[in-house]
């Protein structure tokens, strides 16, 4: 590994606030990220191949696709998510670089939300972006391809925050991929059934607004407490290695 | 009151204290369980709506309220083991974790085969099967998250971690399932939604629950002896107590 | 008794292949953890106890040999 593939970290020098460390985290991982960008292309090809089998393995008839595009592309980008946390942690942890991230004085779990909000923004918003695209091949009307657009918006956050936390316990095991999956996607079936609830909603014509809300509170809920628990576990997981 | 605390924390008093209950919890158990499933299958009434099928209620309910509290209380381990250290709370839930995963599994098998009379399918999407079935793999992602890692003490912690995502998400999650539920499927036949239950089969149900609750315990208690043997092993009350009883 | 006959007992108006499964799985899965504990406990106690024979014999040896030229001075470990 040299040095120029993963820019370490400044040196910290005396009263480095606590926000431009994350600040710095944040950069740092969205630099490594573009020096490697086949991991970042995975991810979505993943995604759109997901997407693809369904009208290929159930029915291409207009009308499935219709009524079930919103939960075909939700289980599909939950996944490729799943697919992409591995990689939050591991590089860091092979180099060493997140023995310093931990030692650093600043607050942990405020420099692993940093990362994650990292990881959601080159996993979790690419496939927002993707999502139109899709949803107009799986024969979504406009309105609903929106919501589902802004559900996944919501969503894909609290999934990389949810996500984070299994990838801490899992740190350094080995088969740690499956173990993710198996931790992680119980604890991601609220933020699934309210993401194609919502669409399923605004394709009844009801209104979305109080489900947005919902899982807003979710968001809220993950960013508050999901980067301490990612923190503990990380914790635990150097202390193992 | 915090010597006491501290006391319970250590693993040797424990052995003393359940190997001297166990004998009770067992026959206790025992005793009420048998009670209770006799009384219910050959003596209660039948029920009006369900006829003789209701019967699976007495191992239905009692398994699936241990499901529950098990796990539970394995998250009040957690917090033990993540504030206090305590190695006994360590031992608790990696003891029990496997009784939840059986008891939950007990719970859906019977929901299951109690749904085909009375729903006349095996599966229905319902909100409490389905939470349960969720339950089922929470206590699977815990006992392959222990079995992963080799280290007693971080596997102990990390566990802790993850028993304590799971039980701030279960009540998300059982709300969420509620709500989908009502979403995808606007009236199913509702179990709960009897006439509240007569005397003669509420009272063999109490006792069948309380059993199988004596019976975790006893569980619980030779699995956490068996734990305690395996990790301290070294130490000299270990093996005094081993020489002791082979005299 | 609820029942007339122990025929009607088993066949439970129709009901009893249902409730006679959930009842023997139940039962089948509550002895096997029952008695798969005890085993894992008895056989955790085994061990131990030929983890110190082989202990407590080594080291009477051990002392056997080299009492003559020193003492052995327990240190207690816990």
């Amino acid at each position: 590994m040299n040095s120029s593939a993963h820019p370490l970290i400044k040196p910290v020098e005396q009263g480095v606030g606590p926000l431009s460390a994350m600040v710095a985290v944040f950069a740092r991982d969205v630099r490594v990220a573009f020096r490697q960008r086949q991991d970042l292309l995975n991810p979505l090809l993943f995604f759109v191949m997901v997407v693809t089998l369904f009208p290929l393995g159930v029915s291409p008839e207009i009308g499935f696709l219709k009524q079930s595009g919103a939960g075909i592309l939700w289980v599909a980008a939950l996944l490729s998510v799943l697919l992409s946390l591995d990689h939050l942690f591991r590089h860091d942890f092979d180099d060493g670089t997140l023995e310093q991230l931990v030692l650093q004085p600043q607050p942990l779990f405020l420099l692993i939300l940093a990362k994650t909000l990292a990881h959601w923004m080159l996993t979790g918003l690419p496939l927002v972006v993707l999502t139109p695209v899709l949803g107009v091949m799986v024969h979504l009307d406009g309105n609903s391809v929106a919501i589902l657009c802004l559900t996944l918006l919501i969503g894909t956050p609290v999934l990389s925050l949810i996500g984070s936390i299994g990838a801490a316990l899992t740190l350094g095991l080995r088969s740690a991929g499956v173990l993710l999956s198996l931790l992680i996607i119980p604890l991601y079936i609220p933020v699934l059934i309210f993401g194609t609830g919502t669409v399923a909603a605004a394709a009844e014509g009801a209104p979305v607004a109080g489900y947005l809300a919902l899982m807003g509170a979710f968001l809220v809920l993950a960013l508050t407490l999901a980067p301490f628990a990612s923190a503990a576990a990380l914790r635990i997981s150097m202390s193992n290695s | 009151m915090w010597q006491w605390f501290h006391k319970l924390g250590s693993p040797k008093w424990f052995f003393g204290i359940a190997t001297r209950f166990m004998p009770w919890l067992l026959a206790g158990g025992l005793l009420l369980l048998a009670a209770g499933l006799v009384w219910g299958l050959a003596f209660a009434p039948k029920d009006y709506l369900q006829g003789n099928s209701y019967r699976i209620i007495f191992i239905h309910v009692p398994s699936a309220f241990l499901a529950q509290s098990i796990y539970i209380s394995m998250a009040v381990a957690a917090v033990v083991t993540l504030v206090w250290r305590m190695k006994l709370a360590d031992v608790f839930v990696k003891a029990i974790a496997p009784v939840g995963l059986i008891f939950t599994f007990l719970s859906l098998f019977t929901g299951a085969v109690w749904g085909k009379p009375t729903w006349g399918t095996w599966w229905v999407w319902d909100a409490r099967l389905t939470s349960m079935l969720i339950l089922l793999f929470l206590y699977g992602g815990v006992i392959a998250l222990d079995r992963a890692i080799n280290d007693e003490k971080s596997a102990a912690r990390a566990v802790a971690v993850l028993v304590l995502v799971g039980v701030v998400n279960i009540p998300i999650i059982k709300y969420s399932v509620d709500w989908w539920n009502t979403l995808h499927q606007p009236a199913t036949f509702k179990l709960t939604e009897k006439p509240s239950m007569p005397m003669e089969m509420w009272v063999p149900l109490l006792l069948s629950v309380l059993g199988l609750y004596l019976l975790f315990g006893w569980l619980a208690c030779i699995r956490m002896k068996t734990e305690i043997l395996i990790r301290e092993q070294r130490t000299r009350w270990v093996k005094d107590m081993v020489l002791a009883g082979r005299k | 008794m609820a029942f007339d006959s122990f025929s009607a007992f088993i066949a439970m108006e129709g009901h009893g292949p249902y409730v006679w499964v959930c009842y023997a799985v139940f039962a089948v899965l509550l002895a096997g953890l029952m008695i798969w504990s005890v085993k894992r406990n008895q056989s955790a106690l085994e061990d131990c106890q030929r983890r110190h024979d082989t202990e407590s014999r080594a080291s009477a040896k051990a002392t056997g040999k080299a009492a003559a030229s020193f003492t052995r001075v327990e240190i207690p470990q816990d």
